[in-house]
């Protein structure tokens, strides 16, 4: 969804695209050249750099769940890989798509700014992989490769299948519970802003590489009334129930280790209903300072919380 | 140098060396290894000069270590740096073990072998706490040629006047005396446990590091073995000569103190303040023993030196606020010369309109419910006679210029004669509310530590209970008819520890008068305290606000100016602050039949009875006392409505108050103006709005409180995008800041608050109000809250009251408060509601009453909701039901809304 969104928002301000991803175009997207293939093929990835100005990598494997080794293949690796094959083929300008849990410890995050990515003490395999790739790509920073990571904090919208999609799958089976109550104020991030905020990373590199921004619509809200909002947006009803988060933190591991062990026996193949990663997530408060971010890179949210619900109830209507 | 790491201590400060004894008890020719915390190094490798030093002693069982905090700061400190030589006393903390029993007069002569073999230079202060205050003193006094200040915190020069603390007591009794002070660390253990909040454990640690044998703890047993206890104790020479030399010194004086410490308590601080009449002190109320622990001391420390001028100049930009300590606050008294309204030409004493009035026959005080016994009324004439009476009887007591006395009286004729004849003699009044509550009433007593206590029964029961401080005067209307009845008051007296009775010292008092043996009263002087106020204690511990007689003159002077008050106004005295102004503006005034410690027990019936009494034109009320006059207003009768209708002005104080209560007050007094002040504890009144202001004025942002009254001048320290005000009074129209305050009838100080005082007055010639507003085009102030209310959002400052009112305005909600949560300058608005129906749990507003109240707020006031929050209740004071506490709520409103667990705001 983020990707399609960037390459809207650059065609639309006049610049030549090119998409890499696995599978084909979907239906409708803007007037971008494809390139087929997988971060984990060189050969590929090298084809799709060759004579391009600029790369904005959001590629990466996203999940709660999964073994260590795939998420170190696809978003430590093919960071590694898309770096080295933009050099060599002559880029100048880097956009690393990070995410905001690198620095995330499972406390609360209040009026923060963006902290230092950290491996080891991220939670979970994809922002401890996350972590380590930020790491690269800004280490990777220098005068004549400039690389910028911009960190989009909980992105949803229409075709959301990320956030959106599980929340209301869960809703309408009677599976999403509010934890605390849904008092944690978090901030979240509307699709075209968090695509607007990459482009202009890109067009602000002079001021932007070799930073690390934390991107949101800047309007936390308690994630209960957020989760309410996707639902009637999508027609379904809100959560009801409450858990303590501690309950649903504790639970959240016990529920993961016995998914990960049944999906390796095959007996199940979607992801867990409660994680811990996600009852953190839920249960605690993660909203940022943008001074900064709005400073650096001269942009400010366009989409409002209450106008990005509005087209993603006008999306669930069509 | 020490290897062990001491948690806040640089390795550099930490050094050894040889220093010949000249103390008798040692033999000739022994030199004592000391160890002592010394930041000299640290300035020389910076190339800085110190402008001083600070020669700290601590006392039983810490060492050098407690005050680390002094050594971080001085490098830097305002009008440093300084020269920290912290001591470990002999047989003490790192230093030698002697084996000789030191006493006193050793270790004074123990400090000075030491700073002689430093060979310090310059000016020194001596910073002591504990004992090792008194023997900081001695070495004061034997080298005053040096001495630039003395700074004392926590500590006792004569114990001997009082009986020993319990704590003392059981330390020094000889079954528990050695267990406890040297052969188990006990005693180290239990001073440790008195830190407020308690220590980190890396930092109780250090503390015990010296005294971790018992051989090691010897000289913490003699220590205490050495408190010189009784008369013919062998210490007792020594210290009786500090004692008394201190009131020799002339040089600044500082005392920090921890009211909270069970040993060095308030009396000991009493004691000092008689010794060293002209220092400044700071309560750090809540705070124990030890002080440097629980609190920030070297900030003030050092902030007080350079205010003294003990340093060569102040560098520039030191002045910056922020800090909630302003850097470049002198002391207050020297740096408050307000302006200078009541030249002392024109200074005319609080008693003089009653000394002109001795022959007037008609009522100048008048009482509708007076106690058994006492007078209903009194002629002018009448007053003048009581008020010399028992100025008379007071002083015989012993009552003299300067003593504190606490009034524990309910308003009315016998509360009037004691503020008169205390005002008489100079003796300073002191005058806390029982709305504080007991325990608030408890503070605020010991904080002003008052020499007489003057209560009725109840008070006095309170004051034998608590033992607060002061010799205890019976009040009780004057039932002296009977003689039976009188021993039985008498008895009841003895009973609660009262030396005197005010009826007995009226009646003493007019026979010392009759037989011309009453001593002349001396004339007060206009800059002489003459009275504490204690504010409400709705935003902290009640502070104390000490009043000179110019600042209570100038008080009378400026509402008869802005109210048209003189002789022949008659008044109905429902507020108290005002209505003891009665007999010094000349106006007749009657306190109505109500318990005045619950405002809202004013009846409608009860103020118009009072009104008709005196033909009342003035009427003084408070809006919690409206509210209910308004409930009972159907009871009135003809008779009494016309009473009402005589009124000429009614002025509500103490709080703003709505404008549709207000004009429901109009229709109660028709032919009255009605006025609202808005002012402070600190500056009564600030400003004055009638309800015609009110209504032209509509709504804005805040509570509109009108124009500056007569004398006073209102401007505004405009916050910056953090919300911190600056130092540059301002009247720029629309801006947003502190409201600061320059009028003549502004308190002199805060009492024994010299960090409050020195922030309150930090720009020159202003009282710094705490309260946020801003000034209109029309001069005209609108109050948007507490500056500790102010949202500070990435967008910029914000204030919370016009958010509150459209919160309010939602038909759901019963009241709201608007607060900030996440960091300064990066914070998000949060509203916290009552409803109807009230929420049974604390949490996130059900959907459409947030969807309600954020669209309200946000079309009002352009202030975009993070979220809104549903209570049963929101915290508010005792006294006033009616001033929330935001502070708590922020607090609480962020623990909620981070995911914690939030307990109760």
């Amino acid at each position: 969804m983020l990707g399609a969104a960037v390459a809207d928002a650059l065609v639309a301000k006049g610049h030549l695209v090119r998409a890499f991803q696995r599978g084909p175009l979907r239906a409708g997207a803007a007037a971008v050249e494809l390139v087929q293939g997988s971060v984990a093929d060189p050969g590929a990835v090298a084809r799709a750099v060759q004579g391009m100005d600029a790369v904005i990598h959001l590629a990466a494997k996203v999940s709660t769940t999964g073994d260590w080794a795939d998420f170190e293949a696809t978003n430590i690796t093919g960071t590694a890989t898309l770096l080295a094959a933009a050099r060599d083929a002559g880029a100048t300008d880097f956009v690393f798509v990070s995410s905001p849990s690198v620095a995330h410890f499972g406390t609360s995050i209040v009026g923060e700014g963006a902290g230092a990515a950290d491996p080891e003490r991220a939670h979970g395999h994809y922002a401890r992989s996350k972590a380590a790739a930020e790491l690269l790509a800004l280490a990777a920073d220098s005068p004549t490769f400039r690389v910028a990571a911009i960190r989009p904090h909980v992105v949803w919208g229409p075709d959301d299948t990320q956030l959106v999609e599980r929340v209301v799958e869960r809703a309408r089976a009677g599976r999403l519970p509010l934890l605390n109550r849904g008092s944690a104020l978090i901030d979240t991030t509307y699709v075209d802003n968090a695509a607007a905020a990459i482009v202009r990373g890109l067009e602000r590199m002079d001021q932007a590489h070799g930073l690390a921004l934390v991107v949101t619509n800047g309007q936390p809200r308690p994630v209960g009334e957020l989760l309410a909002g996707i639902c009637t947006a999508a027609g379904v009803a809100p959560p009801s129930f409450s858990v303590p988060g501690w309950l649903a933190r504790g639970g959240g591991a016990v529920i993961e280790n016995v998914w990960t062990a049944a999906g390796r026996r095959g007996w199940v193949h979607d992801e867990p209903p409660m994680t811990r990663f996600l009852a953190e997530q839920l249960s605690t408060a993660h909203w940022f300072d943008q001074r900064t971010t709005h400073e650096v890179l001269d942009w400010r949210p366009e989409v409002s919380i209450e106008q990005g619900l509005e087209r993603l109830a006008a999306h669930y209507r069509r | 140098m020490v290897a062990q790491p001491w948690p806040g201590v640089e390795a550099s400060w930490s050094r050894y060396l040889h220093v010949p004894s000249t103390a008798a008890v040692d033999p000739a020719g022994t030199v004592h290894k000391w160890h002592v915390l010394d930041n000299a190094a640290d300035l020389a490798a910076a190339g800085l000069e110190p402008v001083g030093t600070l020669l700290c002693v601590h006392g039983n069982p810490t060492w050098s270590y407690l005050w680390r905090s002094l050594l971080a700061a001085a490098a830097e400190a305002p009008g440093g740096p300084w020269r920290v030589v912290a001591v470990d006393q002999l047989d003490m903390g790192f230093s030698a073990r002697t084996g000789v029993f030191r006493r006193l007069a050793d270790r004074v002569g123990d400090l000075g072998d030491l700073t002689t073999a430093l060979d310090l230079q310059g000016p020194v202060v001596t910073v002591g706490h504990d004992w090792g205050g008194l023997i900081s003193l001695g070495w004061a006094l034997a080298h005053q040629d040096q001495l630039a200040a003395v700074v004392l915190t926590n500590t006792a020069v004569h114990p001997a006047g009082y009986s020993l603390p319990p704590a003392l007591t059981l330390a020094l009794h000889p079954a528990v005396h050695r267990w406890g002070t040297t052969t188990s660390a006990t005693f180290l253990r239990v001073t440790h446990s008195l830190a407020q909040p308690v220590l980190a454990p890396t930092v109780r640690a250090a503390f015990m590091a010296p005294y971790l044998s018992t051989a090691r703890r010897a000289g913490v047993g003699n220590f205490v073995a050495d408190i010189p206890a009784a008369e013919d104790h062998p210490s007792r020479q020594a210290l009786d000569a500090i004692a008394e030399g201190l009131r020799t010194l002339s040089v600044p004086a500082l005392l920090l103190w921890g009211p909270k410490d069970p040993v060095f308590s308030d009396r000991y601080l009493r004691d000092l303040l008689g010794r060293l009449p002209h220092a400044d002190v700071h309560r750090f109320e809540g705070a124990s023993h030890l002080v440097q622990e629980d609190r920030d001391i070297a900030t003030p420390a050092f902030a007080w030196l350079a205010g003294k001028g003990l340093v060569r100049t102040l560098p520039a930009g030191s002045g910056t606020a922020g800090s909630g300590m302003a850097g470049d606050g002198g002391p207050a008294r020297a740096t408050a010369p307000a302006v200078p309204v009541s030249n002392p030409a024109t200074f005319r004493p609080m008693l003089a309109e009653l000394d002109s009035r001795r022959g007037d026959r008609s009522p100048a005080v008048v009482d509708m419910a007076p106690p058994a016994g006492a007078p209903s009324s009194l002629s002018w004439a009448e007053l003048a006679e009581r008020v010399d009476d028992l100025a008379a009887g007071l002083a015989q007591l012993g009552v003299s210029a300067g003593h504190r006395v606490n009034l524990l009286v309910p308003p009315g004729i016998e509360l009037t004669t004691l503020i008169y004849a205390c005002l008489r003699l100079g003796a300073v009044i002191v005058v806390a509310d029982a709305g504080l509550g007991t325990s608030g009433l408890s503070r605020a007593i010991r904080g002003a530590g008052p020499d007489y206590l003057v209560g009725i029964d109840r008070a006095l029961v309170g004051a034998r209970l608590y033992s607060w401080p002061g010799i205890r005067i019976a009040a009780g209307g004057g039932a002296s008819s009977g003689a039976g009845a009188s021993a039985a008051a008498a008895a009841k007296r003895r009973l609660l520890g009262a030396a005197a009775s005010v009826p007995g010292l009226l009646a003493s008092g007019r026979a010392l008068r009759a037989a011309g043996q009453a001593a002349p009263f001396p004339e007060p002087a206009p800059d002489a305290d003459a009275a504490v106020l204690f504010t409400s204690g709705s935003t902290g511990p009640a502070k104390g606000v000490v009043y000179t007689h110019r600042q209570l003159a100038a008080m009378r002077d400026t509402l008869a100016a802005t109210y048209n008050l003189r002789a022949g106004t008659a008044l109905v005295a429902g507020f108290a602050p005002f209505a003891l102004l009665g007999p010094a503006l000349g106006a007749t005034s009657v306190t109505p039949d109500m318990d005045v410690t619950a405002p809202r027990t004013l009846t409608a019936s009860a103020l118009a009875d009072a009104a008709a009494a005196v033909s009342a034109t003035t009427v003084f009320a408070s809006p919690a006392a409206l509210a209910n006059v308004l409930a009972t207003a159907d009871a009135l009768r003809p008779e009494q409505r016309r009473a009402l209708d005589a009124v000429e002005l009614m002025l509500s104080a103490g709080a703003p108050i709505p404008e549709p209560l207000l004009a429901r007050v109009q229709e109660l007094v028709p032919a009255a103006a009605v006025h609202t002040p808005y002012g402070m504890t600190e500056a009564l009144p600030v400003t004055d709005i009638d309800l015609a202001g009110i209504r032209a004025a509509g709504s804005g942002n805040g509570v509109c409180v009108g124009t500056a009254v007569a004398g006073a001048q209102v401007a505004i320290a405009v916050l910056d995008g953090g919300g911190v005000p600056s130092d540059a009074p301002s009247t720029t129209p629309w801006a947003t800041g502190e409201i600061l305050v320059r009028a003549p009838h502004v308190k002199d100080r805060y009492d024994r608050l010299w960090i409050t005082q020195t922030h309150s007055a930090s720009i020159p010639g202003w009282h710094r109000t705490g309260d946020v507003g801003q000034l209109d085009d029309a001069g005209r102030l609108w109050v948007q809250g507490r500056l500790g209310h102010v949202i500070s959002t990435a967008e910029g400052i914000r204030t919370p009251v016009a958010a509150e009112h459209a919160a309010a305005s939602v038909g759901a909600v019963v009241r709201a408060a608007v607060v900030g949560v996440g960091p300064a300058g990066a914070q998000v608005p949060v509203a916290i509601v009552e409803t109807t129906p009230p929420a049974v749990k604390a949490g996130p507003a059900p959907l459409e009453v947030s969807e309600a109240v954020r669209s309200a707020v946000l079309q009002d006031t352009g202030m975009e909701l993070a979220a809104v929050v549903a209570i049963a209740q929101l915290p508010t004071d005792i006294r006033h039901n009616s001033k929330i506490d935001r502070t708590a709520l922020a607090a609480w409103a962020s623990r909620l809304l981070s995911g914690a667990k939030a307990g109760r705001p």
